[in-house]
């Protein structure tokens, strides 16, 4: 199949000719595949929500180019700003811009900007609050009336109602208690299922990202110095702690077990856990 | 592109200028600003911008940076320039037609004004690219002090002022990101008549203010965690000194200062 985003030789840099110039993005190339779950991870500052903005258009590189489904996004004016559209941004915090009278005017936003027609608004207006689990009694309430949690997936939603067909989300859980996490990853996981969109999601929880990516970027200094499978990723575990990520817990706790000499392979999620424990007991079936 | 507005910004550095008390930074300038409206003719002006184009030199701020903060002004000083053109009567007339009369003593009414505008600003432009907001606010606390004793609340005053001065660029980084985010929900900022592109700053305007309010109710907090009351009693871990330098720069501002008074008066 044919990428649907191809990012080459990308390279930002920021305040060019200022004292405060600053090498954002270096040489960065990589593709994502209709459909594909690409988790992005990185410590703080290594490039990864500048990567993101250059997803749609928001941010031009200094160098390189960004193809969504074959086309240079730069090349033409109406190209950019169908980029927009096709591409969901979902910022860090996104909560922070609310500022419709009720929720459902906010997530409408987006859909009026596209120039759709009324029916066709609230028709994505109301699936989309679907998605993220908002009622009909919230979406006429004011976004400034719900918890963080309901904000965060109002604002979630706003996105979500352009129906794009890659939809990236900059540290989508951040700030939020572990029930209002799964609830969001529950949310992009639907949405992902139901529009077999693409998703690409910056995390910090390397547990969120070895259960749900199907592959992993890995971004330090800015530049892109790991990519594949979160298998492939996560058995660089020490290249990992090196770069001070970390890596998911059960890895952790696999790698302290084969230290103190018991034959396990390197696993990445929980399930994967059982499977080599259960290996291990061998003929036991009292598991 | 909103990172761009330079006005209020603090250059780091290490030049003389820098390390200059900040008391002595703001005298100094009162000294100048006297000095550029005293200055009456070429040869005033020419001392008072070559002493402008000194503490540039000396400050090291790249003469780019400060270009690029007149930016913003070019339309008031083509005004002033057109206003004094046009309406200064004079005896040496150049132009005449119609109702416009251009006359030799306004042309050379509009270049002082300019000049004047342009370096006044880069005056006050050149003390803050050199004086963080603290050691700025400190140095006028401790020059408004005598003010005090009229129950003036300078503390407060110059607290505001510093909190302020600490916050344009929080507040600009937090405009651009709310900017990108309505962007990636296809608002556009660009396009459009008037009308719609003043609405298309309630996207922007609303969050910024939410997120204003709740910078005030945090910070007020924090000040309050760490037992701040207004200025009674507080003491500081930077005390301000006049150092051999400050003594050079108080010197040089009086003999600027002197000179541009002599040649008014001399009218020369």
């Amino acid at each position: 199949m044919a990428p649907i985003l191809e990012v080459r030789g990308l390279t930002h840099i920021y305040s060019v000719g200022t004292p405060f110039e600053h090498t954002a993005l270096k040489d960065i190339s990589f593709s994502v595949e209709p459909g594909e779950f690409v988790g992005v991870i990185g410590h703080t500052g290594s490039g990864k929500s500048t990567l993101m903005q250059h997803m749609n258009g928001l941010l031009k590189p200094t160098e390189g180019t960004i193809l969504l489904g074959g086309k240079d996004i730069w090349s033409d004016k109406a190209l950019t700003r169908q980029s927009r559209f096709r591409v969901g941004l979902v910022f860090q915090y996104p909560e922070y811009q609310l500022f419709e009278e009720t929720v459902y005017k906010d997530i409408a936003f987006g859909p009026k900007n596209m120039g759709l027609k009324p029916e066709e608004i609230d028709r994505r207006v109301r699936e989309a609050a679907g998605f993220v689990g908002l009622s009909d009694a919230q979406l006429q309430a004011s976004p400034f009336d719900l918890s963080g949690g309901q904000k965060r997936r109002a604002a979630i939603a706003g996105v979500i109602a352009m129906e794009p067909e890659v939809l990236i989300l900059d540290e989508p859980t951040a700030g939020l208690d572990p029930e209002g996490r799964a609830e969001i990853l529950e949310n992009i996981e639907s949405y992902r299922k139901a529009k077999n969109a693409t998703i690409m999601m910056v995390s910090h929880s390397m547990n969120d990202v070895a259960r749900l990516a199907d592959r992993l970027l890995v971004l330090c200094d800015s530049r892109l110095v790991m990519e594949g499978t979160p298998k492939e990723v996560f058995s660089h575990a020490q290249e990992l702690l090196d770069m001070g990520l970390d890596i998911p817990d059960v890895t952790r706790v696999f790698l302290r077990l084969r230290q103190l000499g018991l034959p396990v392979a390197p696993v990445y999620t929980l399930d994967q856990a059982v499977e080599a424990l259960l290996a291990l007991k061998g003929g036991d079936h009292r598991a | 592109m909103l990172k761009d507005i330079t006005l209020g910004q603090f250059f780091p550095g290490d030049s003389i200028i820098h390390r200059l008390d900040p008391r002595t930074k703001l005298i100094f300038l009162v000294i100048y600003i006297v000095a550029l409206f005293t200055a009456s003719n070429w040869i005033s002006y020419g001392l008072v911008l070559a002493f402008l184009i000194f503490v540039i030199c000396v400050s090291k701020i790249p003469l780019k940076s400060i270009v690029r903060g007149m930016k913003p002004l070019v339309f008031i000083l083509i005004f002033t320039g057109i206003l004094n053109i046009f309406f200064t009567a004079g005896e040496t007339v150049l132009v005449s037609f119609w109702i416009i009369t251009i006359t030799l003593e306004g042309v050379i009414r509009a270049v002082f004004m300019m000049a004047r505008i342009l370096m006044l600003i880069t005056g006050t432009f050149l003390l803050t690219y050199t004086t963080s907001p603290i050691a700025l606010t400190d140095g006028l606390e401790s020059l408004l002090g005598p003010l005090k004793k009229l129950h003036l609340p300078v503390h407060e005053l110059s607290m505001m002022m510093c909190i302020a001065l600490r916050f344009i660029p929080t507040l600009i980084e937090e405009t651009d990101k709310i900017m990108c985010a309505q962007k990636a929900r296809g608002a556009d900022f660009e396009n459009g008549s008037l009308i719609q592109r003043v609405k298309a700053l309630v996207p922007i305007l609303v969050p910024l203010f939410i997120s204003a309010f709740r910078r005030a109710d945090e910070l007020a907090t924090a000040m309050e965690c760490r037992c701040y009351q207004g200025g009674e009693g507080r003491t500081k871990m930077k005390l301000l000194r006049y150092h051999r330098w400050d003594l050079y720069a108080f010197l040089s501002g009086a003999l600027l200062l002197g000179a541009v008074i002599t040649l008014h008066i001399f009218g020369l």
